[in-house]
């Protein structure tokens, strides 16, 4: 039951597998920055989980309570969802680009564009 | 003032960066606040190296918290090594980036410009100096953030497509770091590099740590654009404005070069990394073929900017086999080529920017016959291309030399005679350029042009003459790389 008892981390497994197949699987660029937002999420609650404590409570100082949560990777993973936010607007952002250079978002469509130029 | 040197080595690049960007009305003075601020960088990281040059290290409490509690910048041999060739180039770059910048990027943009500039230029010196490991994947994606808006400005279309994929692959390579990371955490409890060290050898007969250490080297293999990994390198590079190649080239594989070493040597220690995973059968091979493949592509191409972008790759594979061969002579040649091929990589792409200034692009068909007109250019070009290849007496030669030595002292002859046969690749196609722009006449409809302004001759020259003077007078390459080698390994080492 071990296995079972630690299903966030198959969780994180399944979720980065779907985001790396979908970087890696699709032509459309909106879809591959959805993958990647996938892709990184499974990382920030692999951070998330690995703090856990069993039987421990939110890290606030509190009268009779002795166990609590790490919150140190939570601090690094609010850091590391305004990177991920970052990314995702300058992902966007070329992708909007990419449409007013070439009027297509399709990968296919625009290496086809590059190889007639 | 001297004790926060390590801060400011950040924070002078990190605040001139928003400054900048509210002079955007005022390119000329954005770029004089840049030039400024990059000349303040390259003399605090010369400060930087002479306090280490003894072989100690500099600890700095950031904000006065003491480790391993608050992030800790540390510097000793190895980085400050690193930060004097960013330094160097950045302040190099500067002078030739005036003219070359209002030419190719929109008067309105140019402020920006130099912000990103500025921010990816912090974040690379950030990576370097600093001692914990969740600070390095946030500088890690602070310059990769600033480098993907940087490509995106080339003039070409193709230049959005490639930081479109510059993006995916270094998002990809970071956020494995990331994992990695946190690996090393739920083990250790500790993200201070040192603090580290110190603890992981407790835990070293875990897959959980086995799994850190494959997750990290693959996401800064990933950065440093290690074959087959280096996909998006030679469109980012080929599509960017001038000046960002010259930089990008020869400072952001450089950083990720180090934080391999640093993760590799300081925090798994080399008995971990090379006696029990075998990293020299796993990066031997890579290293290798990552010479050999893109200097062979390289040949084949007919952008002269392109060419070089596959040139560097290669030149990331001789780094990476100095470090495979796991001794300490092939880590201090590795070391050293991380400073000899940022100046001739530089001077290259620099001589590549006066001849697009004045010709508007660089492919083979487009420089034929350009010799004549720009000599100036031409002979630097030819110059810091004699260094590419290794002939000798130019830096490119001594690094090339150390890494024969190092081969040949590992008994691995057939690695020492592909060496050779690879330089002469790279002969045949700086060959290739030479020919087009000194024996072949220039096309019909060509414009009528003349040599490239003084602004852009004197930096690329500047470059062009230290890797000659690296190759005759080499002593101070040699012995900081020396430095910088016993500072990884943790012994003093019998040169």
């Amino acid at each position: 039951m071990i296995w079972l008892g630690l299903y966030n981390y198959w969780i994180v497994i399944v979720l980065m597998m779907i985001g790396f197949y979908i970087v890696i699987a699709q032509g459309n660029l909106v879809k591959k920055i959805v993958g990647l937002n996938i892709f990184q999420t499974s990382a920030f609650i692999f951070f998330i989980s690995l703090a856990w404590k069993e039987g421990g409570t939110a890290p606030i100082a509190l009268p009779g309570v002795t166990e609590y949560s790490n919150p140190l990777p939570h601090v690094l993973i609010l850091t590391a969802i305004v990177v991920g936010v970052a990314l995702t607007a300058m992902g966007l952002a070329l992708v909007v680009r990419i449409h007013e250079a070439y009027g297509s978002i399709e990968e296919d469509d625009i290496h086809e564009q590059d190889e007639y130029q | 003032m001297t004790e926060h040197l390590p801060a400011l080595q950040v924070v002078i690049a990190l605040t001139a960066a928003p400054i900048v960007m509210l002079l955007n009305r005022m390119p000329r003075l954005a770029w004089g606040v840049t030039l400024v601020t990059c000349w303040a960088t390259f003399a605090v990281a010369i400060m930087l190296l002479l306090q280490v040059a003894d072989g100690s290290a500099v600890h700095y409490d950031m904000g006065g918290w003491a480790p391993p509690w608050g992030i800790e910048y540390r510097i000793d041999g190895a980085n400050a090594w690193v930060l004097l060739i960013i330094g160097l180039v950045s302040a190099v770059v500067m002078p030739f980036a005036r003219r070359s910048v209002e030419q190719e990027i929109p008067a309105d943009r140019i402020g920006l410009f130099y912000s990103a500039f500025l921010l990816a230029n912090a974040g690379l010196l950030g990576i370097t100096v600093t001692a914990d490991a969740f600070n390095i994947f946030v500088f890690f994606e602070i310059s990769a953030l600033a480098s993907y808006a940087l490509i995106a400005m080339g003039r070409d279309r193709r230049a959005i497509l490639a930081s479109y994929q510059y993006l995916v692959m270094g998002t990809i390579g970071t956020t494995f770091l990331l994992i990695g990371i946190g690996f090393l955490y739920i083990m250790t409890g500790t993200l201070n590099l040192g603090d580290l060290a110190a603890r992981l050898p407790e835990v070293t007969d875990t897959r959980t740590i086995r799994a850190a250490f494959a997750f990290i080297a693959v996401g800064v293999s990933l950065k440093l654009a290690l074959f087959p990994l280096h996909l998006w390198l030679p469109n980012a590079y080929g599509f960017a404005p001038s000046m960002v190649t010259v930089f990008l080239s020869a400072t952001a594989t450089k950083v990720a070069i180090y934080v391999l070493l640093r993760f590799v040597y300081t925090v798994f220690g080399f008995e971990f990394s090379f006696v029990e995973l075998s990293m020299t059968w796993v990066l031997m091979p890579l290293a290798l073929l990552g010479i050999v493949v893109p200097s062979l592509i390289a040949v084949f191409q007919d952008d002269v900017k392109r060419l070089l972008a596959y040139s560097s790759v290669a030149q990331v594979g001789y780094m990476i086999l100095g470090i495979s061969l796991a001794s300490a002579l092939g880590l201090m040649a590795s070391v050293l080529h991380l400073f000899n091929h940022a100046i001739t990589k530089a001077a290259l792409f620099m001589a590549v920017g006066c001849l697009v200034y004045r010709l508007g692009g660089v492919s083979l068909a487009r420089i034929a016959g350009a010799a004549e007109r720009m000599p100036w250019t031409m002979a630097a070009f030819v110059v810091a291309g004699l260094s590419l290849i290794g002939v000798p007496l130019t830096a490119g030669f001594v690094t090339k030399w150390y890494l024969l030595q190092a081969a040949l002292m590992g008994g691995l002859w057939p690695v020492a005679a592909l060496l050779l046969a690879t330089s002469l690749i790279a002969a045949i196609y700086i060959w290739r350029v030479i020919e087009a722009a000194y024996f072949r006449a220039p096309p019909d409809d060509a414009r009528e042009v003349r040599e490239a302004p003084l602004a852009l001759l004197i930096p690329t020259w500047v470059l062009t003459a230290m890797t000659i003077v690296f190759g005759v007078w080499a002593q101070f390459p040699i012995s900081a790389a020396r430095n910088a080698a016993e500072a990884l390994l943790g012994v003093p080492q019998s040169w």
